[in-house]
């Protein structure tokens, strides 16, 4: 929160009335309309505001598509593919809205995140804004994971099998753990009914912890393409400036969005959920879906015991869980005290090396654990660990960052005599 | 940056490549260019037609289509006394009645297209032990699609030179594994077109794959008209703010 609050230039004596009793509209007005972001932003920013209108839309089709489905094993698939697809007015539009907006959420995400990643927003003092985000992809994970198995088709199935067969790993109490996370000896009734409950629970918190994290957002305020500590007359207010730059990036997306919706909705897919949950028919490949490629290839990565004490399944697992966590103490383990990677030169290419391993992560994950493809989910997870683990806390030390600006009319409007309309 | 757009939009690519299924056995199936396919491809009404009564006299002796209502035969382009007239060719189980039996009465338009056998147990009994595959989804259920089906009903032949075959199975070079249990189900003038259209195997494994691609996507047709319109909204709308976002922050220069 900014530490000074503005009082709305309110027209309405209703409206004043209001906000002296219940100062919500004090909070908007310096939160959404007067609050100073920086005036450098790129195009790259919008990506968060794109994810948040994502988790409103996912709620939304959400909401109604529950007034549809049903959430039992042998009415399940029915009630998706017979009644909503067919019968229900506009089902197959609410519901192709909601199955590929859960991909084009965690693209957005992704954006998000490897924007971060790139120009250092998780450095101090911006930790905790980092840390809940982590939280935020955690929970997006376990609720489209949930998702995903609701509608029972056979990959559905099978993928909540495998996943929830990932706790086993966990010696001692993993077998009972499992049958109680199953509620049964097998993925059935119980364990879809479940799903549903926490599908339906996760959006919200989820939406609570994206308040969160713009509370911790606002608090220091947007990190910029510089890295650098703006000072005020470097910062615009946020509308009408970026209200509308937003909403311009948001018209782009829905075009993205919108070609998926409506030309092909069902790329992301897999044809073997259009057959019905089958205990007896294993799909010759168990893919999940395109977001968790990176990390099932981490998954699949450890095919060797680890030191004789930690079997390989348990191993890989740890890997994949790992891999997520270690985002976790990014701004610790990130020595280097600038953040833009524009003036870190040799992190400029490490974090495109990232990228690109994430990339062949994910190539090795659509792709069966064996050959090439399970050397390149090996090499590919030894590097994402050596990135995160040797070379940004070594990096910090040896590199030779270029000279900071200190401000942004700095290197941007020397030579002109215009100055900041505000 | 442009850089880091075409990468993600490589990601973007590349994650959205099916990985399952997509196992080495199995022929490549023809590519064929269907009316449905494209931004403005719509269903041909008579290949559909053709293609109900190859479903109806053909696939439905052995395969159910359970969310085929007759009613939605109004999108292949039927009237509603040719769908009353359809339906009421076929018996349905009903009741109880107000004495609590169960009774059989001539099917109407709200009712399922009914399935050949009561049960998959029959259906497997009847069929060597192997179970016929419900067909209203069958387009999207497949790797390949429509190009599959098409495949698959055409693909039949003999086995190459040296080939064990499978007790009960058929050779198709098109099905994962090259045996299948279906028997060839088409063959040159098997039924007689109402449209007189020459009824070839070719012919028939056409009508008959828009009809199930259209079974599998009734919505087609109105997803992609109501595409359009979205789209050219947006795209409008996103020159106007374009414009706009340009006119604000021009005041900052």
């Amino acid at each position: 929160m900014s530490t000074e609050m503005q009082k709305p230039p309110f027209k309405s004596g209703v409206l004043r009335w209001i906000d002296e009793r219940l100062p919500v509209l004090t909070w908007a007005y310096n939160e959404l309309v007067v609050y100073p972001a920086p005036r450098n932003l790129n195009y790259w920013w919008n990506f968060g505001s794109l994810a948040g209108i994502m988790l409103v839309v996912q709620i939304m089709t959400g909401v109604i598509l529950v007034m549809f489905y049903t959430p039992h094993a042998d009415l399940a698939f029915d009630s998706v593919e017979g009644y909503i697809m067919r019968d229900v007015n506009w089902g197959w539009l609410l519901r192709y809205i909601h199955a590929n907006g859960a991909s084009m959420f965690f693209a957005l995400v992704y954006i998000h995140i490897f924007r971060g990643l790139y120009y250092g927003s998780y450095k101090k003092p911006r930790e905790l804004l980092w840390i809940l985000g982590v939280v935020i992809l955690l929970l997006m994970m376990a609720t489209a994971f949930m998702g995903y198995v609701l509608p029972w088709g056979n990959m559905s199935y099978w993928a909540a099998t495998v996943i929830t067969n990932l706790f086993s790993a966990i010696p001692l109490v993993g077998e009972p753990l499992v049958t109680w996370l199953w509620g049964g000896f097998t993925v059935d009734n119980p364990t879809l009914q479940r799903f549903f409950s926490l599908h339906y629970l996760l959006p919200f918190v989820i939406f609570a912890m994206v308040f969160l994290h713009l509370l911790a957002l606002h608090q220091f305020g947007s990190n910029n393409p510089l890295g650098i500590d703006l000072s005020k007359k470097d910062k615009i207010p946020f509308h009408p400036y970026y209200t509308v730059k937003d909403v311009f990036g948001f018209c782009v997306f829905l075009l993205v969005y919108g070609y998926f919706v409506f030309y092909a909705p069902t790329a992301f897919i897999s044809p073997t959920n259009f057959i019905p949950a089958d205990p007896l028919q294993t799909p010759t490949h168990i893919v999940p879906e395109w977001y968790f490629l990176p990390f099932y290839a981490i998954l699949r990565a450890i095919t060797f015991d680890f030191l004789w004490i930690v079997p390989a399944k348990l191993g890989g697992v740890i890997a994949m869980f790992a891999s997520i966590f270690v985002l976790f103490f990014l701004p610790w383990l990130d020595t280097s005290k600038v953040r833009s990677a524009r003036f870190r030169p040799i992190y400029k290419w490490f974090f495109w090396l990232l990228v690109i391993d994430v990339l062949v992560l994910g190539w090795a994950g659509a792709n069966p654990p064996e050959g090439w493809y399970l050397v390149a989910a090996q090499l590919g997870t030894l590097y994402y660990f050596l990135h995160f683990l040797v070379i940004l806390p070594m990096l910090g030390k040896i590199e030779r960052p270029l000279p900071l600006p200190t401000s942004l009319s700095d290197p941007v409007l020397r030579g002109t005599r215009s100055q900041p309309a505000s | 940056m442009r850089r880091m757009l075409i990468v993600s939009l490589a990601a973007f690519a590349l994650a959205g490549t099916p990985g399952d299924t997509r196992a080495a056995e199995g022929a490549r199936p023809l590519d064929r260019d269907w009316p449905q396919e494209g931004i403005f491809g719509t269903f041909d009404r008579a290949a559909l037609q053709r293609g109900f009564q190859v479903f109806k006299e053909v696939c439905a002796a052995c395969h159910a289509a359970k969310y085929l209502r007759f009613r939605d035969l109004a999108g292949i382009g039927l009237d509603q006394q040719t769908i009353k007239a359809i339906a009421s060719e076929y018996t349905v189980l009903d009741g109880p009645d107000d004495s609590g039996e169960m009774f059989e009465r001539p099917a109407k338009p709200f009712d399922v297209f009914p399935s050949p056998f009561p049960n998959p147990q029959a259906a497997r009994a009847a069929n060597g032990g192997a179970l016929p595959v419900d067909l209203s989804l069958i387009v999207k259920a497949r790797e390949g699609g429509d190009d599959y089906i098409y495949s698959l009903l055409v693909g039949y032949s003999d086995p190459p030179e040296g080939e064990e075959g499978l007790e009960g199975a058929y050779y198709n070079r098109y099905f994962p594994g090259g045996w299948i249990a279906m028997p060839p189900p088409l063959s040159d003038d098997i039924i007689e077109y109402a449209d007189g259209t020459p009824a070839t195997v070719e012919q028939m494994a056409a009508d008959v794959t828009q009809f199930l691609a259209w079974l599998a996507e009734p919505e087609l047709e109105e997803r992609k008209q109501l595409g359009l319109k979205f789209m050219l909204f947006v795209l409008v709308m996103t020159g106007i703010f374009y414009a706009y976002k340009r006119r604000v922050w021009s005041r900052l220069h």
